[in-house]
């Protein structure tokens, strides 16, 4: 596979993290990095690479999945969606298993709702026109990498003139979450493995201010081991040789500085920027996105009325902290006893990159 | 939420192109990107090209590994 | 020339109503088809030549697979090859096999047709003689087109004692082929995407009988749904053993690699149908090994890993680069991954 197996090279892989572990041979103390990406926390652990590396490298598992991180409310609106007779939800496969405040769209599909788990959101459309009686509802979940795919389908659904096409927006930003995670101050990080993807579309502009105000250096890194055993040695020579902490750029092939502009125009397009709600770290100024005046007629919550029931949390889950990085899951009273991966209470246990079910699979401590 | 992967460009249709890696072939949206060429690479991400792969700079770092390797 | 004339016709409630309609049907889709003296025989059960003091081996499955043609197989072959291969990793030889047909009206008579010509051409490549069957029409909606129970009947060979506790720490875990094929090629044609990826379905009792005639296999098991790593897990988990699999020795072709890739699935979970892990005295890996590449089934063979006394009742892996991670059963089914 072109572009893909050659970042998997293991004589390379371990010399690179020999010359990781070689930096931190003189560094007192231990030094924490931080991965805001789902898909970075999979690959991490898919790869081994943490058993190559130094114990000095404390990894953190943060909000970087786009399931784990969107609350019980937009769950409950999407049963209750579900539940009316003539909707059809489409979602990608994570948000099926995830539970709300008291069932899930895979029990409700078991009761008879009519739910699709589909590859990419232009599905929706061919679902919509398949079925003209149908309210079509795709669910808008992920973070900037998402948001510009979301963009386009609702603009083809318009010029080809889809009435039943609805979409429920979820999407969320990363930079406010990396910059709420510092202001916090609850847990310390040294060093932040920022999203390969996020920034092919971002670029390298909005994680400047974070490191000019917070000295947190921040590394673009791909996915592929080596891309992750590069970058790690990055931010492990800002951290011990004590450089001006800067934003660096190890996924080039992929990430340009200035980001894809024609994908940012069409978000811009499409989205406004709204205050959000992020499960664990609450309500984050700027950090989500949601369907602007002229694009009313496709946003389901302007044009689907139904009830959605009380919110509520299960009072032990905690979920909210493992998101921040603050406790681990072995931490929670829950974790592997009550909730596991075919019982899941909450949402970091049923995504395939939440972090608690990442542990309960790779790690099992 | 970024599981990406950089197929072929294989064909062009208009603001859709097919892909293909190792023989899978997809239809994908292109309307991310502005010039795209058959032959490229393209990171499809959920049925869409969100980037083309820099071909330089991945032969860029393929030979600064190969240097790392040597050593 | 086709025999009989099945084109525009349709699956009617009254094909399993027990009257003539139905007695033609089974005449023409599976008596004439399946042809073999029990079968003839007609009576409400099969009456089976005595077997002596052999010890008998008996299974039984229900494939319900959509679609029911893909790639490289259908719901006909799936439905012997499956059973057959139940009934080989046990060590038995695969004899007689049933098949119960639930049938959906409207059906098209046409891929009924299809599908009893796939069983009959499976069984005769198998060895084995579908001997007696059944036949239920549902009215539309209440099936999902055809599904299909098969059961099985084989005989243990001589000398032949699989089993988990023979297991021991040094064995080898040997597969035949490359991984993850069936599954893929099923989902190829839900997901809609073009691949040349093909499912392995395969009946295995030629390969296995080989095998054991090489001597040393301790333990066998198809990994059917939940892929080779949920029957490591449960092998693990049965002998109180640790596993050790190497990511390199384990057999992927280009095309299933990519195209898991690409959905975000892990080809260590995704069904086989033609594969067959067998757990190997370590003395004799070798020669188990070479037998296995000289058989069609088994050209791609390879030992991608051990049992070890480390890491007890788990299964460890050494990626690719060389790291470790502990593969875990799978829990509920494997969603393509997106996020």
């Amino acid at each position: 596979m072109k572009y893909i197996t050659e970042y998997r090279n293991k004589d390379l892989s371990h010399k690179i993290a020999d010359r990781i572990n070689n930096l931190l041979n003189g560094y007192k103390g231990k030094i924490s990095l931080m991965e805001v990406c789902g898909t970075h926390t999979h690959a991490i652990f898919r790869s081994g690479i943490m058993s190559l590396l130094s114990d000095k490298i404390e990894h953190l598992s943060g909000p970087g999945c786009p399931v784990c991180v969107t609350p019980n409310k937009y769950i409950d609106t999407a049963i209750a969606y579900s539940r009316l007779g003539d909707t059809i939800i489409t979602t990608f496969g994570d948000m099926i298993k995830v539970p709300g405040s008291t069932s899930s769209l895979e029990k409700e599909k078991a009761s008879g709702s009519k739910v699709r788990i589909i590859y990419s959101p232009l599905e929706s459309l061919e679902i919509a026109k398949k079925n003209p009686e149908k309210k079509i509802v795709f669910l808008g979940v992920g973070f900037e990498t998402t948001a510009p795919l979301v963009a386009s389908t609702i603009l083809s659904a318009k010029d080809e003139n889809i009435k039943n096409f609805f979409v429920l927006s979820g999407h969320k930003l990363i930079p406010p979450a990396m910059t709420a995670l510092l202001e916090s101050k609850e847990i310390k990080i040294d060093g932040f493995i920022c999203p390969g993807h996020v920034s092919a579309i971002i670029g390298e502009g909005p994680y400047r201010p974070i490191v000019k105000k917070y000295g947190i250096p921040s590394v673009i890194i791909g996915f592929e081991p080596l891309d992750l055993l590069e970058g790690i040695e990055m931010l492990t020579k800002q951290i011990t040789q004590r450089k001006k902490p800067s934003v660096e750029n190890q996924y080039k092939r992929v990430v340009r500085s200035e980001g894809n502009k024609k994908a940012l125009t069409l978000i811009d397009k499409v989205f406004d920027v709204k205050d959000s709600p992020w499960r664990g770290l609450g309500l984050l100024l700027k950090s989500g996105l949601s369907i602007k005046k002229a694009y009313a007629k496709f946003d389901a919550e302007k044009n689907i009325e139904c009830e959605i029931e009380k919110t509520k949390e299960h009072p032990e889950c905690i979920c909210g902290k493992v998101l921040m990085g603050t406790k681990k899951p072995y931490d929670c009273k829950l974790y592997s006893k009550t909730c596991t991966p075919e019982h899941p209470i909450g949402p970091c246990m049923v995504s395939s990159e939440g972090t608690c079910a990442a542990y309960y699979k790779f790690k099992k401590e | 939420m970024c599981l990406a992967i950089p197929m072929k460009l294989i064909k062009i249709e208009g603001d859709k192109g097919e892909v293909e890696l190792s023989g899978v072939k997809k239809e994908v949206s292109l309307t991310l990107l502005k010039e795209v060429e058959i032959g490229d690479y393209l990171i499809i991400h959920a049925g869409f090209a969100i980037e083309k792969l820099n071909e330089e700079e991945a032969k860029k770092t393929l030979a600064i590994w190969e240097e790392i390797g040597n050593l | 020339m086709k025999k009989k004339n099945t084109e525009n016709k349709k699956i009617l409630l009254s094909h399993g109503s027990g009257g003539t309609a139905m007695s033609t049907l089974i005449k023409e889709m599976m008596i004439d088809k399946f042809d073999n003296p029990v079968l003839r025989q007609l009576t409400d059960s099969a009456v089976l030549p005595p077997s002596g003091n052999k010890q008998l081996c008996f299974t039984t499955d229900s494939y319900v697979v959509n679609p029911v043609f893909f790639p490289g197989g259908d719901i006909g072959s799936l439905a012997v090859n499956g059973t057959v291969n139940d009934l080989s990793v046990m060590g038995a030889k695969p004899l007689y096999i049933s098949c119960s047909l639930i049938i959906e009206e409207g059906l098209d008579m046409d891929i009924l047709d299809k599908i009893t010509t796939s069983m009959e051409k499976a069984s005769k490549k198998a060895n084995v003689q579908i001997v007696t069957g059944d036949t239920k029409v549902v009215e539309r909606g209440n099936a999902d087109k055809i599904f299909i129970n098969t059961a099985g009947i084989g005989i243990i060979q001589k000398n032949t004692i699989l089993s988990a506790k023979r297991i021991k720490t040094g064995d080898k875990i040997i597969i035949n082929g490359e991984i993850g094929a069936h599954g893929l090629a099923v989902m190829s044609k839900r997901e809609n995407f073009k691949t040349n990826i093909k499912s392995d379905c395969a009946p295995l009792w030629d390969l296995i009988d080989g095998m054991l005639s090489a001597g040393g296999i301790k333990f066998m098991r198809d990994p059917t749904r939940g892929g080779v790593a949920t029957v490591l897990c449960e092998i693990a988990e049965q002998s109180g053993f640790g596993i050790q699999i190497n990511e390199e020795n384990l057999p992927i072709h280009d095309n299933v690699s990519s195209f898991s890739e690409i959905l975000g699935l892990d080809p260590l979970y995704i069904a086989n149908e033609g594969k067959v892990i067998a757990i190997v005295a370590k003395n004799r890996a070798s020669s188990v090994l070479a037998k296995m590449k000289k058989h069609a089934l088994g050209k791609e063979s390879s030992i991608i890993g051990e049992i070890t006394n480390k890491n007890k009742s788990r299964v460890v892996l050494e990626t690719i680069i060389g790291g470790k991670r502990i593969i875990d059963r799978l829990t509920g089914d494997q969603l393509p991954r997106i996020c």
